[in-house]
């Protein structure tokens, strides 16, 4: 095991993973400009089982090397095994800084890697830059909404977890790069999947739509939502909503906010919603943000671009008309 | 230590973690500075945590026999957080209280945590908050498991107890899994798992016959280079929202409606 005395010296290189694809090619994009400003190389690694198909891919989108691990032990996630290789690689490669997907089995991934290399770890970063002394600096949402902190690193590797969205996926290139396959012990894990069924979520995800209405407690029951139905229908939306409404009232099985989705739409319609400030820390990337409410008061409208103080079953669908005769 | 050895016995013990967190919905921001002021604000029991605890008392509402420990690491006085744990059904509070505690990271907080856990020993259910309100990092569960060995189940919706195993539920961005492990395990749990119950007055009063066990850092023995942190924050600043903020008003909610319609296709978000 890597001591903690290692400081700031030794470690060279960027090391990124995701099980998430898509993910993997947006850290791809962060992490290539990050190696081009150290003047360090990008490796991506590629665990799993027959997956060697997307090494060349990886490459395509920024990396230099891919450290191919594919072993029929790693077909599926499993905290151990997975994190017994990228300890194997971190310990061998020594890169300087790790870049790892922040999803639900990453993060754990990230803090229980950080932790056998006795490092630094710093999760969802919105934000990657380097400082001038070459030191990774991450920005994050913390305080439930209420701050941004900038954060860097004492010590190496450093160690980050990156969300999904937060980063853009490079251009594909034609660029050629090394795929080195490895064969590393995989360790057993120490739980046991007994069943995996897919979620029963719309086909498609809320952080992809372009137009969100959602609602809040201001919708008076749940056979009400027609009305953002519609209203999604007329702009090719989906309809989400605030955390009460999926968490006490148990009328959506997902909510927006800090600590469900967090979404960046085109268009962000937020209906009898007040603004909490975790639900807007969900909604901060908007790039155009409607507050519709009765309450003049409600500090949904101090994040809002176009405010309505009104009752949302008269506006809903006077907005749909009015929408469906501006768009022809 | 009892974990891991000699025959297993069913679940007797649940060591919850619960974290004294700031409350964030009273937190005030310096309007000159940008700076957010944390130290003055109100701390209260992180929820996810309290979620945790709720879910370890419904466990042993189930099985009976069953003792509930928790423990808190802080560099601050947090006795009504604790006070209110007992009341809520937890048999004993440890805390390990230092104020040499003050500027440890999640690695440090992981390592308190696990060295306070070997004391008490003899547990079967490590149960932990998926995150914490505050910071919302959520690595120490993680850390923590990495650093006892123990098997680790995140993310859990759902429990139950089965013999000397425990199956949960997981929700994962695009499947549910359930998961099996051997106690004894480390289970994060979100706040989707249960309603946490606020204490009745009686429960209060009964509460503060139950003990609560202090230590400092020097107790446990934990190596002071094992504290330091290995990460710097720069700044906290309040993020700032530039938003157009435009009220629209009309005669009815025809007028309304169409300036709103108007105004969303010259933002270039609606039609394609």
């Amino acid at each position: 095991m890597l001591e903690g005395e290692d400081g700031m010296s030794e470690h060279e290189g960027i090391l990124a993973f995701s099980e998430t694809y898509d993910l993997m090619l947006e850290m791809l994009g962060k992490g290539r400009e990050i190696a081009d400003g150290l003047h360090t190389s990008l490796a991506a690694v590629l665990v799993g089982f027959n997956v060697q198909g997307k090494a060349n891919e990886l490459i395509k989108y920024g990396a230099d090397k891919v450290y191919l691990v594919d072993n029929q032990a790693l077909e599926q996630f499993q905290i151990e095994a997975y994190l017994s290789v990228l300890h194997n690689l971190a310990a061998s490669y020594k890169p300087e800084i790790i870049l790892i997907g922040s999803t639900r089995n990453g993060k754990p991934l990230a803090a229980r890697l950080a932790t056998r290399l006795e490092a630094g770890c710093i999760p969802d970063c919105n934000r990657l830059t380097v400082d001038e002394q070459g030191r990774l600096v991450g920005e994050r949402i913390t305080y439930g909404g209420n701050a941004a902190a900038k954060i860097t690193f004492k010590a190496k590797p450093q160690i980050v977890t990156v969300p999904q969205r937060a980063f853009e996926k490079s251009e594909r290139k034609d660029r050629s790069g090394q795929v080195i396959r490895l064969d590393v012990k995989v360790e057993e894990p120490k739980t046991r999947i007994v069943e995996s069924k897919p979620l029963e979520v719309s086909s498609v995800r809320i952080e992809d739509a372009e137009v969100i209405i959602s609602c809040g407690r201001g919708l008076g029951k749940k056979e009400d939502r027609v009305l953002l139905d519609e209203l999604a229908t007329v702009l090719c939306g989906q309809v989400g909503c605030s955390r009460p409404l999926a968490e006490d009232r148990k009328w959506f099985a997902e909510w927006v906010g800090l600590s469900g989705h967090k979404v960046k739409p085109k268009l962000y319609i937020a209906c009898g919603i007040s603004g909490v400030i975790q639900h807007v820390a969900g909604i901060r990337d908007a790039k155009v943000i409607v507050a519709i409410n009765k309450d003049e008061n409600a500090p949904i409208f101090e994040v809002a671009d176009y405010g309505v103080v009104g009752n949302l079953y008269e506006i809903l669908p006077a907005l749909k008309e009015a929408l469906k005769k501006q768009l022809g | 230590m009892r974990i891991g050895v000699g025959r297993r016995r069913g679940l007797k013990r649940i060591i919850v973690c619960l974290k004294q967190a700031v409350d964030v919905s009273q937190l005030r921001v310096d309007s000159a500075t940008g700076q957010l002021l944390v130290a003055g604000a109100p701390r209260k029991m992180s929820d996810f945590d309290k979620n945790a605890l709720e879910e370890a008392i419904r466990v042993k509402e189930k099985l009976g026999d069953v003792e509930i420990f928790t423990l808190t690491v802080t560099s601050e006085d947090a006795k009504a957080v604790l006070r209110e744990a007992l009341a809520m059904g937890a048999d004993k509070a440890y805390v390990v209280y230092d104020s040499s505690l003050k500027d440890i990271d999640t690695l440090g907080t992981a390592y308190v945590l696990a060295e306070a856990i070997k004391k008490i020993g003899g547990f079967d259910l490590v149960l932990c908050g998926e995150t914490s309100l505050d910071s919302f990092s959520g690595l120490v569960g993680s850390r923590l498991a990495e650093l006892l060995s123990l098997p680790q189940i995140s993310s859990v919706r759902k429990l139950s107890v089965e013999g000397d195993a425990v199956v949960a539920e997981r929700a994962l961005e695009d499947a549910v899994e359930s998961v099996k492990a051997e106690m004894p395990v480390l289970i994060m749990v979100t706040r989707e798992i249960n309603q946490p119950r606020i204490p009745s007055l009686m429960m209060i009063m009964k509460a503060s016959k139950k003990e609560i066990v202090t230590w400092t850092v020097a107790d446990l023995g934990v190596q002071k280079n094992k504290l330091g942190s290995k990460i710097e924050v720069i700044e906290v600043l309040a993020p700032k929202t530039e938003r157009k903020k435009i009220r629209i008003a009309g005669e009815n909610v025809q007028e309304i409606a169409d300036k709103l319609a108007k105004a969303l296709v010259e933002e270039g978000v609606v039609g394609r």
